[in-house]
Formats: structure tokens, C-alpha cells, sequence
């Protein structure tokens, strides 16, 4: 359940970008999260809603695009995917190949009310 | 709506910390392993083994990470190895200040290897560097042949396998080849041992390679 430090961790970069008013309308915080990053959206969204439980970012969600595993080949040169990590070219089915994407762990952006749309 | 930029990596707070503590190693010439695998595959009697067979050779330190207790820390001791205890208290991983702040309980001075005994858990510690110069992942037979597919990113993440437990071999149904073969689909490079803290066998291989890694004579 490390999912709750990497929450903290989210909150500790929207408290050094944000100031206090901004944080009270933030609408979301979108995150990319690599397939293999070895992390659970559900248990990163729980663990998010518990620490901002009273606080002033309570209304906010975390918008999570997943990332899939890429790896490039480097014998045929192409690029490919599989659900499972694998090490392995589904193009020539050579396991030379390095991962170009699925590790990702980053906090992209954050969307803020503007005060007069938070106040309608 | 005003959406803003941020692009930052979540876990940059611990990375920066393992620069650090890296750079603490490099100003020691200290070589550091982290050693993680699941609860019960091992390590601490990896790591005993390993111990008894390079502190005549070499100035090794210990960090042991818990859960809860000092066990592990106790049992390092009696080998009259430097070891200090970190317990998490619930905490499933170790993090770079934790580490960091461990440190400064050590006389780094003419010590040339440290290890650092991560939490048993084949899933958190994979995300969180250390300042390590790499991390050894331990998976015992009677794991099942099948645990690198099942948690990738820790054998990804890894620079060494190895395989404990081989006395049981006769008595599970996990196959050294498949393991191997599973271990190796998700990360070729990974370079493997096999080994018993029953018979010994195997933990001179293991041990001499990781004595020439701290060495530097590879």
C-alpha cells in the first residue's frame, strides 16, 4: 500500500506550486502512470480522498491517464506492446528490445477554478 | 479554467534524497545492495551467509528495514557487523531518508560495502531508490516459478536474482529453468544465482561476484 505515500508526495508538489487560495479550487490533478509503474489507480484514488478528507482540496480528483508498456526492438526496429511486461518484440519475436514507456509516476497538471467560475 | 503546468515526477523528493545519499557513498567509495524479495524468501540468512563469508575480506555495514522489531538487526550483530535497525512501524517500503537518516548511526569510515535489508514485499520497494548501486532481488523455490511474472517491475528493477531455497527443489513443484526463463523475459539482463543457506551451496559464487563488483575489478 505505498500508494498512500505516493499520495502524500502528490500533495507535497500541489503545496509547493499552489498557493492557499489556488489549492481551495483546484478541480483536478492529472497524473500519468505507466502500466509497469506498479501502482493501483483504485488504491491511489482511496488513499488521495483520505488525506484530503477536511481539507481544501477535498473536491478535487485525480484524473489518471495510464501509460502502456512500449519497448522498442532493436533488431527489427519497431515498436510493440504487451499487458505484461514482457521483455520480448511481438513484431519479430526478438527479446533485444528496450522499454520506451510504462514506468511513468509524474503529476502532468492542475486545473484551477478561476475564483469567479468557483463562486457560481 | 486555467489549467497549470507542472510535470514534475511524484517521487522526485526521494530521488533527490538518493542523489544525495549516493554522493555520500562516492565520497566513501562505499558499494551499497538493496536487497528486497518477498517475507520468507530469505534474505536475512542470505545475508548472514554472505556476511560470514566477506567480513574477513572486506569492512561490510548492515541497515536492516522492518515492519516491526530488531530481530534481523540482532541476528546481524552476532556476526560483530556495524547494523542499525530501521522499523517502519507499518510502513511497507524504505524510503532515501529513512536511509539517510540511518546513516548518520554509522561510521562510514573504511567501510566498503553496505547492505541494506529492504521490507519484505515484492511490490513497493521496487518504486523507491536508495542511492543504491543495485538491487538484488531474492526469490525462493518455494515462491512458485512463476513470481517475475507476477511482480515485474521488482525483477525489472533488479540487477541480480537469486534464487534461494534450491536444497527444496526435490520437494516443490517450481522449476529452476522456468523461473529463470520468467525472470529473464522481463528483465535480460539480470544476472543469476542459485542458492541454499542449508547446504551453502551457491553463496561463494554469489558472494565473490559481489566482492569483485565492490572492488571494482569488473
Amino acid at each position: 500500500m505505498h500508494e498512500l505515500s505516493i499520495a502524500q508526495n502528490i500533495l507535497e508538489i500541489v503545496a509547493e506550486r499552489l498557493t492557499a487560495d489556488q489549492r481551495e479550487h483546484v478541480k483536478s490533478i492529472k497524473l500519468r502512470v505507466g502500466e509497469q509503474a506498479g501502482v493501483v489507480a483504485e488504491s491511489l484514488q482511496f488513499g488521495f480522498h483520505a488525506l484530503t478528507e477536511s481539507t481544501p482540496l477535498q473536491a478535487s480528483v485525480l484524473e489518471i491517464e495510464r501509460v502502456p508498456f512500449v519497448v522498442q526492438c532493436q533488431k527489427c526496429g519497431g515498436q510493440s506492446t504487451n499487458d505484461a511486461g514482457i521483455f520480448f518484440c511481438s513484431l519479430c519475436n526478438s527479446d533485444n528490445v528496450r522499454m520506451i514507456s510504462g514506468d511513468e509516476l509524474e503529476v502532468i497538471a492542475f486545473e484551477v477554478f478561476d475564483e469567479k467560475e468557483a463562486t457560481i | 479554467m486555467n489549467v497549470i503546468t507542472v510535470e514534475r515526477k511524484i517521487l522526485e523528493k526521494n530521488d533527490e534524497v538518493a542523489r544525495q545519499n549516493r554522493v555520500l557513498f562516492a565520497m566513501h567509495d562505499l558499494f551499497v545492495i538493496n536487497l528486497v524479495s518477498s517475507p520468507g524468501s530469505g534474505k536475512t540468512s542470505i545475508l548472514e551467509y554472505t556476511l560470514k563469508h566477506l567480513r574477513k575480506e572486506i569492512n561490510v555495514a548492515v541497515i536492516e528495514g522492518d515492519v516491526q522489531t530488531d530481530l534481523d538487526a540482532q541476528r546481524v550483530a552476532a556476526l560483530n557487523v556495524p547494523v542499525v535497525q530501521i522499523v517502519t512501524k507499518g510502513g511497507c517500503h524504505l524510503e532515501a531518508s529513512l536511509v539517510r537518516d540511518a546513516l548518520s548511526s554509522i561510521n562510514l569510515s573504511g567501510v566498503q560495502l553496505l547492505i541494506i535489508e529492504n521490507v519484505g514485499n515484492l511490490v513497493c520497494p521496487a518504486n523507491y531508490d536508495l542511492g543504491e548501486a543495485m538491487k538484488v532481488v531474492v526469490a525462493s523455490t518455494t515462491e512458485g516459478d512463476d513470481k517475475p511474472l507476477k511482480y515485474p517491475a521488482m525483477f525489472r528493477n533488479a540487477s541480480v536474482l537469486l534464487i534461494n531455497k534450491i536444497d527444496l527443489l526435490p520437494y516443490v513443484d517450481s522449476k529452476v529453468e522456468a523461473l529463470k526463463k520468467n525472470a529473464l523475459s522481463v528483465n535480460p539482463l539480470l544476472q543469476i544465482f542459485e542458492t541454499s543457506c542449508v547446504t551453502g551451496e551457491g553463496i561463494r559464487e554469489w558472494s565473490n561476484w559481489l566482492l569483485a563488483h565492490c572492488l571494482h575489478q569488473v
